[in-house]
C-alpha cells in the first residue's frame, strides 16, 4: 500500500514540473535530447543487424520493422484491431475513474472504513489481472465485457490509492475554514478535498491507462481472437501462424506509439484542466 | 450577544488527557471589539474553536444570540491563523471570496459582484482574477478577511490574523479590522499574542493564563474612538495598560484579577 502511495505522492510534482519546463522558451531541448536517444538507438540496432553482430533471424533489421509499421498503418484489419483495443482502453479506463475515485474519496474521508476493508484489499490487489483472464473469461465470456473488467481489475489501484493519498494529503486548515463558513462535511468533500486531491487523482488515472493498455494487450494475447480483435489478438495470430518477427515487432512498434498517445492526451488534458497548480509550481519551484 | 459559560476542553483521556482551556467564561456585547491575548499554546485556538462550534467542548457552554452553538451557527465568519492555507489555490481571489456566499446567494454573477464589493472593502479591487498564490502575505491575508466580511457575518471570529507579516503590513490590517467595524454591523473577537496589538484594537483585552487556560483578567480598554498608530501609542492611557497587560501575560500567577 504504502509504495503505491508513494510514487502516487511524489508524482504530481514530478510531471507538473517536467510540463511546465516544456512551456518555458527552451522547451525544445529535452524532447529533442530524448528523440536524438532513440535516433541513435534504432541506427545501432540497424548497423548490428547489418554487420552481423545480431543475426537477422533474431532480430530483424530496423528498416524492415519500420517499413512493415507503415505498412500495417493502411491495413484495415490492423486498424480494426487498433481502434479495438482504444476502445477496450476507454471503457475500461471510464470504469476505474467511476468507480475509484469515489471509492477513494470515501475510504478517504472515512479511515474507519479504510481500516476495515484493508484485509480484503490487501488480499485482493497483489492478484494479477493476467492471472484472473481465464476464470473472468468463464464467468462472463469473451468480449469487451471480459477486457474491460480486467483492465478495471488491474488500473483501479493507482487510482484508488492516489485518491486516499490526496485526500490525505488535503490541508486540515483549508476544510476547517469551509466548515466554518456553514458548509456540510459532504459540501466540504466535494468543494474542498475532491479538488484539493485532483493533482494526485490525476497522477493515478495516468498510471492506470498505462496498466490499462498493458492489460488489454496481455488479454488479447493469451485468449487470441475468440475474444474479439485488438492489438493482443493480432499478435497472439501473427505468432502462432508463420512467426513473423518483423510484423510483431511491427505491431508491438504502434503499440508503443499509441500508449504515448494516450499518455500525451491524458497529460494535455491534466494540464488544462489543473491549470492553477502546474502554473503555481512553475512560479514557486 | 455571545456568553460563554465555564468552557473548559481536553483533549485526550485517561492518564493523557490534556486540559486545553479550564471554566473560561466570558461575554461580549453585541458590536463590541474584544481582544483575547495569551502566550502561546494557552488555548486560544482552541477557545475560538469552541465558539465556532468546530469542537465541542468537554463542558460549560457556549450561547450565541441566546442559542447554544452545537455546530457551526449561522451568521458566523472565521479567520484562522494560517491564512495561506485556509485560501483555495484552484480559485481565484474573486471565487475564493464568493465561495462562502454560495450557502446563501443564488447566482453566479450576484455572487460575482459581491466578491468584488467585498474585495473592495479591504482595497483589493482588481485583483479579482488573479490566484491567491500570485498575492504577497498581506495581500492574501486582506483576501481571508473578504472573504469572511463577504456574507455579511454578525460575529467574526479571527485567530491570531496578522501573525506572519511584517510589521507596516500589520499595523495597516489593525487599521482595517477598525475601519470594518466602525462601517459595520458587527460584533469581532480577535485572538492574538501580540500585546500592543491587543490594546490598540480592542474595547476590552481578555488576558487568558498559560495552558490550561483560564481568564486571568478581563480589562476595558479607555482609549479615544478613533486610533492611530503613531499618536494612540504614545498616549499615557494606551502605555499604562499595555504594560499591565504585559505583566498579566508573563506572570506565572494564574489566579484571576478583576
Ligand atoms: N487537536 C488537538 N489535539 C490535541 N491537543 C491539542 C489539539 N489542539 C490543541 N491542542 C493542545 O491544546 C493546547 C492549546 O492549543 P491552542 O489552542 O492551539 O493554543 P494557542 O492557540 O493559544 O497557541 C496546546 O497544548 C495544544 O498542544
Ligand atoms: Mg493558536
Amino acid at each position: 500500500m504504502s509504495h503505491t502511495t508513494v510514487t502516487g505522492g511524489a508524482a504530481p510534482g514530478g510531471t507538473t514540473r517536467a510540463a511546465t519546463r516544456a512551456r518555458r522558451p527552451a522547451r525544445a531541448l529535452p524532447w529533442a535530447r530524448g528523440a536524438a536517444g532513440v535516433v541513435v538507438f534504432l541506427l545501432l540496432a540497424e548497423a548490428a543487424g547489418r554487420l552481423g553482430v545480431i543475426s537477422r533471424s533474431a532480430l530483424p533489421l530496423t528498416s524492415a520493422v519500420l517499413a512493415r509499421a507503415v505498412l500495417l498503418a493502411g491495413n484495415g484489419r490492423f486498424l480494426a484491431d487498433l481502434g479495438a483495443t482504444v476502445e477496450a482502453w476507454a471503457a475500461g479506463m471510464a470504469i476505474t475513474v467511476a468507480a475509484g475515485v469515489p471509492l477513494g474519496l470515501l475510504l478517504g474521508a472515512l479511515p474507519g472504513v479504510r481500516v476495515a476493508t484493508r484485509a480484503i484489499v490487501e488480499f485482493l490487489r497483489p492478484i494479477p489481472s493476467v492471472a484472473l483472464i481465464l476464470l473472468v473469461s468463464l464467468l462472463l465470456g469473451p468480449g469487451l465485457r471480459m477486457s474491460a473488467t480486467l483492465i478495471v481489475y488491474g488500473a483501479i489501484w493507482p487510482v484508488l490509492y492516489n485518491t486516499i493519498a490526496g485526500i490525505d494529503d488535503v490541508d486540515p486548515v483549508a476544510k476547517e475554514t469551509h466548515r466554518a463558513f456553514g458548509f456540510s462535511r459532504l459540501d466540504t468533500i466535494r468543494m474542498v478535498s475532491l479538488p484539493s486531491a485532483a493533482p494526485f487523482i490525476a497522477t493515478g488515472i495516468r498510471l492506470a491507462s498505462a496498466v490499462a493498455i498493458i492489460l488489454d494487450i496481455a488479454t488479447g494475447y493469451v485468449t487470441g481472437p475468440i475474444n474479439g480483435p485488438g492489438i493482443g489478438a493480432y499478435i497472439a495470430q501473427q505468432s502462432s501462424g508463420t512467426s513473423d518477427l518483423t510484423v510483431i515487432l511491427a505491431a508491438t512498434f504502434w503499440a508503443g506509439i499509441l500508449g504515448l498517445a494516450l499518455d500525451l492526451l491524458l497529460t494535455g488534458a491534466q494540464r488544462r484542466l489543473l491549470r492553477w497548480h502546474h502554473t503555481r509550481l512553475g512560479e514557486t519551484g | 450577544m455571545l456568553e460563554v459559560t465555564n468552557l473548559t476542553r481536553a483533549f485526550g483521556h485517561g492518564a493523557a488527557a490534556h486540559t486545553a482551556i479550564e471554566a473560561v467564561s466570558l461575554s461580549v456585547a453585541h458590536g463590541e471589539l474584544v481582544s483575547i491575548v495569551g502566550p502561546s499554546g494557552c488555548g486560544k485556538s482552541t477557545l475560538l474553536r469552541c465558539i465556532a462550534g468546530l469542537i465541542a467542548p468537554t463542558g460549560g457552554r457556549v450561547v450565541l444570540r441566546g442559542v447554544p452553538v452545537h455546530d457551526v451557527p449561522d451568521g458566523l465568519a472565521v479567520v484562522l491563523q494560517d491564512y495561506g492555507r485556509s485560501l483555495y489555490p484552484w480559485l481565484t481571489v474573486r471565487d475564493n471570496v464568493a465561495l462562502p456566499l454560495r450557502r446563501t446567494l443564488r447566482g453566479r454573477a450576484a455572487r460575482r459582484t459581491a466578491a468584488d464589493a467585498s474585495l473592495a472593502a479591504v482595497a483589493l479591487a482588481g485583483v479579482g482574477d488573479k490566484y491567491p498564490w500570485q498575492l504577497s502575505g498581506g495581500m492574501q491575508q486582506r483576501v481571508a478577511i473578504a472573504r469572511a466580511l463577504a456574507c455579511d457575518p454578525a460575529l467574526l471570529l479571527m485567530d491570531e490574523p496578522f501573525g506572519s507579516v511584517d510589521a507596516q503590513t500589520r499595523e495597516d490590517l489593525e487599521d482595517l479590522v477598525l475601519r470594518v467595524r466602525r462601517e459595520r454591523d458587527i460584533t469581532i473577537l480577535l485572538v492574538t499574542h501580540d500585546i500592543d496589538e491587543s490594546v490598540y484594537v480592542g474595547d476590552r483585552v481578555i488576558v487568558l493564563t498559560p495552558g490550561p487556560g483560564r481568564v486571568r483578567a478581563d480589562l476595558p480598554v479607555r482609549l479615544p474612538e478613533s486610533r492611530d498608530q503613531i499618536i494612540t501609542k504614545e498616549l499615557p492611557d494606551f502605555v499604562r495598560l499595555r504594560t499591565e497587560v504585559s505583566r498579566l501575560v508573563r506572570s506565572r500567577d494564574t489566579r484571576a484579577v478583576s
